[in-house]
């Protein structure tokens, strides 16, 4: 360019190219900048805050941040009011729909309003059966404040999980502290949690014992390619490697051995 | 300041204040009354209009969607169910025949704070030496769209005042006002007319979206111009009048994308030369002359 300038005749055309070019750099640095802010803004936001829990259906954080559209259609057919679209400043994604569990749980609709009411797919239709959604999941957090793990039975948890009995169940276990009683430990079921957060809401701590996590933080997962196998034997009916040899405990002649008849028994026995 | 030397004097003078005012009062009325429409509902329990700008649902039954939402959302990698896309096919016909930046005059809640923003600019007599080219919000429509595309999110909605304010006012704003106050200062102080007619990739994707829409402001009776520039100063996209207004040869239509439609040229003129018009000429008036057009028989 610096040599073509020196050409007489061509400079005053140089000059607005010149001029040009510099006011698209500096205009396409500002947006790239600009961008840049926003794409680190995003990223930053993609990550929610743990008591922030999606409506029902919603898919993965990752791809709801694509889908969602902001628009609130699912905050106004939700009949409790339970959700609400979060703002500026709130730290979930500005302009998509949460529920904070502890203020108001998922009252859990047969008819999934929330769902229906969604124009983009962000709330996936295929959720038919409510029973079926996974919002989050309910951990008992800190089991050493849960009353029940005192050896009270408060059990209201238990009592208001809308699928009591199949996502929380008591499990007895002996107390210690007394020596004779047992403690009724609220135990969730992944299985069959839906994340409405009834419980957290209900837990009457002054903070929640039990929460509604997100998935992502919330629930194990065992490697993809490994099976349980129990239950893959059941299925097959029999077991899919080679049996256990019968064991032998090599035991004086005098002795047997019988688990169920209490362990190591005299022959005679 | 002499009395006369504000934009519209002539015409209020001659036409009087509420004729050289019409659209204006106009376009208040529709950006108050489609905000209002979706307010009856939260405020009064009355659901005509439920969701917000960004997707709505009108009595419903009539779904409605930005189709510039819709873009980005697959640039995203989401593809969008039925009732959205019927919603932003709806919204994209309608702004293809009333003009795509008719949404930035007549709906976009961010106007009121440009337009105000204008207005106090003015009327201070600031003067800011920034030179921001206005292709610059096309850079930003394609800006917004890579990075839905790298963030797989549709990222600009984290930023985007004009959903921001719409949304604020129907739901709750959170800190989306200091954007807001940051866009009016922008204008105030930095850049005229700098968010709407520079900057905003809502409006770039609108124009675009419009660039061969049918409704648009004519300038038929150019020969009766008498220079008086009140146009080009209550233009909020002044290069667009030049062709249209001066071009001896060139159609007397606006037939830039970037106008907004917002016949504010046509109240400030004393002189009638402008009015609302279909894009294509009836005669062969294009060809014509300014003088030729200016005659009664071809001025529409």
């Amino acid at each position: 360019m610096s040599s073509s300038l020196t050409k007489p005749g061509t400079g005053k055309r140089n000059d607005s190219r010149r001029r040009f070019l510099l006011e698209l750099g500096r205009s396409a640095t500002g947006v790239t900048l600009l961008s840049f802010g926003i794409g680190l803004y995003s990223r930053q936001s993609a990550s929610m805050p743990a008591n922030a829990i999606r409506p029902p259906g919603a898919l993965d954080e990752g791809e709801f941040a694509a889908a969602c559209f902001r628009c609130g259609l699912c905050v106004r057919a939700c009949p409790f009011d339970t959700l609400d679209l979060a703002r500026l400043g709130d730290g979930v994604t500005t302009g998509t729909p949460y529920f904070t569990a502890r203020d108001v749980p998922c009252e859990m609709c047969d008819d999934i309003p929330c769902v229906v009411a969604c124009p983009s797919g962000a709330l996936a239709p295929e959720l038919e059966d409510i029973d079926q959604a996974r919002m989050g999941l309910a951990v008992l957090l800190d089991q050493e404040n849960c009353l029940n793990f005192q050896g009270l039975r408060c059990d209201v948890c238990y009592s208001v999980c809308p699928a009591i009995n199949e996502a929380i169940t008591l499990e007895h276990i002996p107390n210690t502290r007394t020596g004779k009683h047992a403690r009724f430990i609220p135990t969730v079921h992944a299985d069959a949690c839906t994340g409405c957060g009834k419980c957290e809401h209900s837990c009457v701590l002054e903070q929640a014992a039990i929460k509604v996590l997100p998935l992502k933080l919330a629930k194990g997962e065992l490697g993809r390619h490994y099976r349980w196998g129990w239950e893959e034997k059941e299925n097959a009916g029999s077991s899919l490697v080679t049996p256990d040899g019968e064991h032998r405990y090599n035991l004086p002649s005098s002795k047997r051995y019988d688990f169920a008849g209490e362990g190591l028994l005299e022959s005679g026995e | 300041m002499k009395k006369s030397s504000y934009p519209g004097y002539e015409a209020i003078r001659r036409k009087g204040w509420l004729a050289a005012h019409k659209w204006l009062l106009l376009r208040r009325l529709s950006q108050l009354s489609i905000m209002a429409l979706f307010l009856v509902g939260p405020l009064l329990g009355v659901w005509i209009i439920t969701g917000n700008l960004n997707s709505s649902l009108t009595l419903e039954t009539l779904p409605l969607t930005d189709p510039y939402l819709i873009l980005q959302s697959l640039a995203a990698g989401h593809i969008p169910q039925g009732t959205a896309i019927i919603g932003g096919l709806i919204v994209a016909l309608f702004y293809f025949v009333v003009g795509g930046r008719a949404f930035c005059s007549w709906v976009c809640p961010v106007n009121l704070l440009t337009d105000l923003a204008f207005r106090l600019r003015e009327k201070l007599g600031l003067r800011s030496a920034t030179s921001l080219p206005r292709y610059t919000r096309y850079l930003m429509l394609l800006a917004t769209m890579v990075i839905a595309f790298v963030s797989g999110g549709i990222a600009w909605e984290l930023v985007n005042p004009v959903s921001m304010f719409h949304r604020g006012i129907i739901f709750g704003t959170g800190l989306a006002w200091l954007i807001l106050l940051a866009i009016f200062l922008f204008d105030l102080f930095v850049s005229r007319r700098g968010w709407c007619g520079h900057l905003c990739p809502v409006g770039a994707f609108y124009s675009l979206l419009g660039t061969h829409s049918l409704l648009r402001v004519r300038a038929d009776a150019r020969a009766r111009c008498d220079d008086c520039m009140d146009c080009y100063l209550v233009c909020p996209e002044q290069q667009v009048l030049r062709p249209a207004l001066k071009g001896a040869d060139t159609s007397p239509v606006i037939n830039s994308p970037n106008c907004t439609n917002c016949g504010r040229c046509i109240d400030v003129c004393a002189l009638d030369v402008f009015q609302f018009g279909i894009r294509f000429d009836r005669s062969d008036s294009s060809r014509s002359s300014p003088n030729q057009a200016a005659s009664p028989s071809t001025g529409v």
